[in-house]
C-alpha cells in the first residue's frame, strides 16, 4: 500500500535521512521506533508532502507521492495524526472536526462520521462546543486522532500519539489503535515507547541516526538483545 | 457650543474616522494572521478602490443605486488585485525570510503609488470625490445639540454591516474555519488536507474588499481623491491593528475605533497639528508597554 523506496531527506547541509526503504501492506500495523532525532518525523513529514526529498521514492495504492501537495496526499486517503497533537486550539471540539473532513463534500456520510467518533470518543460528545485547548492532554489526543479519522483515511500515520500521557491513558489510546486498525485502516505508528509500540504492531522497523538499522516483525524484534538494551530498558 | 456638546460632536467624529480606521486595520491583521506578513500596500489598495468608486461614480451620477455599485465594483476590483499581488509578489516569499516579504511589501506600495500618479486617467493632481446632490442628502441626525451627517451615518452603517458579514465568514462557514485554523497552525492545517493557498488567497481577497470599502467611505468623507490618500490611514490602520493586537479581528475592530477617536479629540481639544504625534505615540507606548496589544496573546515562537 505504501512504499519508500531510498529516501534521502536534507535539511540544508544536513543529511537527516539516509536511504531508507520500508513498506506497509493493507491492514498492517508497521511502527518506526527509534529515539529522540532518529527521523522518524522527518519520514512522517515528508510521507505527508511536508519536507521535500532530495532522491528516492515514496508510491501510495500505486502511485508517487513526489511532488505532491499535502492536501492532494490527504485527498488520495493518507491522512496524519501530527505529534504533539497540534489540535486547533482556537477552534470548538466540533470546528476540529469539521476541519478534519474539509476534503470531503459527502455531508451525509460525513454526519454519519461524526456519530462514529462520538462513539469511539464520547467524551469529545460531551466537550463539543468546548474550545478546544480548554481540553484535557488525553481529550485532546482523542480529538487529534476523532480529527484525523474525519477525512476517512485508507492509512494513519501517527506521529507518537503516546506522547505527554500518563500511562493509563497510553493503554486506552493504545487500544483505540489496534480498534481503528481493525475496522480496515492500516495504520503506521511512529513511537519512542517501543513497548508499546512493539505490543500491537504486525512490523517494526528500528531507526537510528537517519538510517534503518533493524525490521523484521514485531514480536521477535521486542524479544531481539539489540532493542531490549536500547529500547526497552534491558 | 457648551464643553459637553462639543465633546460629543467629536466623540460622534472620532467615531466615524474610527470605523474607517476599524475596516483598514482588518485587513492587516487577517493578512498577518494567516501569512504572517505586514502588508504595507493595504493603504494603497485603499487606494485603488477609492479611484474605483470614483470612476464608477463619475460615470453612473451619484444616487443611492450608484452608490451601492460603485462599493461592490471597487470591491471586486480590490479583491482580485489582492489575490494577484499575493500570488505574483509574496506566494514566491513564502519560504523566505520574513524581512524578505515585508521589504517586498514596501515596494508594491511605491509602485501601486506612483503607477497611479503617471497613468492618464488618475494622475498626480487630488481630485474632487462625487458626493450625493442635496436632494439625496435625506439622512442627518441632530440631538442634543449633535449634528451626525449622512457621510457619517453611512459610514456607520457600511462598517457594522461589513463587520458583522466578515463575523459571520469568519465563525460560520467552512472556508472561514479554514481560516482560523491556518491561522493557528499552518502545518496542521496542511496535514487535514486544507488547501493552504485557496485559504492565504481569499484572506487577501476579503482584506483588500474592505480596505475597497474604506477607501470609498475615507473619500467621501474628506471628499477628495489622490493617489497617496492611502498612506497615512494606512499607517494609521496599522497602529490600530498592532493596538488591538495583531491577529485579532475584535483586536483590530476596538483599535480602530480607539485610534479615531484619540486622533478626532486630539485634534479638536489639544492641537490639530500634533494629532498625527499623538497617534503615533500611542503605538511607541504600546510597543513598550504591551507589545502584544489589547487582545493579542503572546505566543512564544516554535522552531
Amino acid at each position: 500500500m505504501l512504499e519508500v523506496r531510498s529516501l534521502n531527506v536534507f535539511y540544508g547541509t544536513i543529511h537527516a535521512l539516509h536511504d531508507i526503504s520500508f513498506h506497509v501492506q493493507e491492514g498492517e500495523i508497521v511502527t518506526l521506533i527509534g529515539a529522540n532525532g532518529a527521523g522518524k518525523t522527518s519520514t512522517l513529514h515528508c510521507i505527508s508532502g511536508l519536507v521535500s526529498l532530495k532522491s528516492g521514492d515514496i508510491h501510495f495504492t500505486g502511485k508517487t507521492l513526489k511532488g505532491v501537495s499535502p492536501n492532494r496526499i490527504v485527498e488520495s486517503g493518507l491522512a496524519q495524526v501530527p505529534e504533539g497533537r497540534r489540535i486547533f486550539a482556537n477552534l470548538t471540539v466540533m470546528e476540529n472536526l469539521e476541519m478534519g473532513a474539509y476534503i470531503r463534500k459527502d455531508r451525509n456520510m460525513i454526519k454519519q462520521d461524526y456519530e462514529m467518533v462520538f462513539s469511539r470518543f464520547p467524551r469529545l460528545k460531551e466537550r463539543i462546543r468546548q474550545v478546544a485547548g480548554t481540553l484535557s492532554g488525553g481529550e485532546q489526543q482523542m480529538l487529534a486522532i476523532g480529527r484525523t479519522l474525519m477525512s476517512r483515511p485508507k492509512l494513519m500515520l501517527m506521529d507518537e500519539p503516546s506522547m505527554g500521557l500518563a500511562p493509563l491513558l497510553v493503554k486506552e489510546i493504545f487500544e483505540i489503535i489496534k480498534e481503528i486498525n481493525r475496522s480496515g485502516t492500516t495504520i503506521l505508528l511512529v513511537e519512542q515507547n517501543a513497548h508499546m509500540a512493539l505490543s500491537i504492531a504486525n512490523r517494526a522497523y528500528v531507526l537510528e541516526t537517519g538510517r534503518i538499522v533493524l525490521e523484521g516483525a514485531a514480536r521477535e524484534l521486542a524479544q531481539n538483545e539489540q532493542v531490549k538494551k536500547a529500547y526497552l530498558g534491558g | 457650543m457648551g464643553f459637553v456638546q462639543e465633546f460629543l460632536q467629536q466623540l460622534v467624529n472620532g467615531f466615524s474616522l474610527g470605523f474607517i480606521y476599524a475596516l483598514i486595520a482588518l485587513g492587516y491583521t487577517m493578512v498577518y494572521g494567516i501569512a504572517k506578513l505586514i502588508n504595507f500596500a493595504h493603504g494603497d489598495i485603499l487606494m485603488v478602490g477609492a479611484y474605483g468608486g470614483f470612476f464608477v461614480l463619475i460615470a453612473l451620477l451619484v444616487t443611492p443605486g450608484s452608490f451601492i455599485l460603485s462599493f461592490v465594483i471597487a470591491m471586486l476590483i480590490c479583491a482580485l488585485l489582492g489575490m494577484f499581488i499575493e500570488r505574483t509578489c509574496y506566494k514566491p516569499l513564502r519560504s523566505a525570510p520574513r524581512i524578505n516579504a515585508l521589504i517586498t511589501a514596501i515596494g508594491v506600495s511605491f509602485f501601486l503609488e506612483n503607477v497611479a500618479r503617471v497613468i492618464k486617467p488618475i494622475g498626480p493632481n487630488p481630485k474632487e470625490f462625487p458626493v450625493f446632490p442635496q436632494k439625496f442628502n435625506l439622512l442627518e441626525l441632530d440631538f442634543l445639540g449633535v449634528h451626525i451627517n449622512q457621510t457619517q451615518i453611512i459610514i456607520f452603517l457600511v462598517s457594522v454591516f461589513l463587520m458583522f458579514t466578515l463575523n459571520y465568514i469568519v465563525n460560520n462557514t467552512k472556508m472561514g474555519k479554514a481560516m482560523r485554523a491556518v491561522s493557528f497552525d499552518r502545518g496542521a492545517a496542511y496535514l487535514m488536507g486544507i488547501n493552504v493557498n485557496r485559504v492565504i488567497s481569499f484572506t487577501f481577497a476579503i482584506g483588500s474588499a474592505l480596505a475597497a470599502a474604506a477607501g470609498i467611505l475615507f473619500a467621501s468623507a474628506y471628499p477628495q481623491v489622490e493617489p497617496l490618500m492611502g498612506f497615512m490611514p494606512g499607517i494609521k490602520a496599522f497602529v490600530a491593528a498592532v493596538l488591538g493586537g495583531i491577529g485579532s479581528i475584535p483586536g483590530a475592530m476596538v483599535g480602530g475605533l480607539i485610534l479615531g477617536i484619540a486622533e478626532t479629540l486630539s485634534k479638536g481639544f489639544i492641537s490639530s497639528k500634533l494629532a498625527d504625534a499623538i497617534v503615533f505615540g500611542i503605538l511607541i507606548i504600546i510597543l513598550v508597554v504591551k507589545p502584544s496589544g489589547i487582545f493579542g496573546q503572546n505566543v512564544s515562537e516554535k522552531v
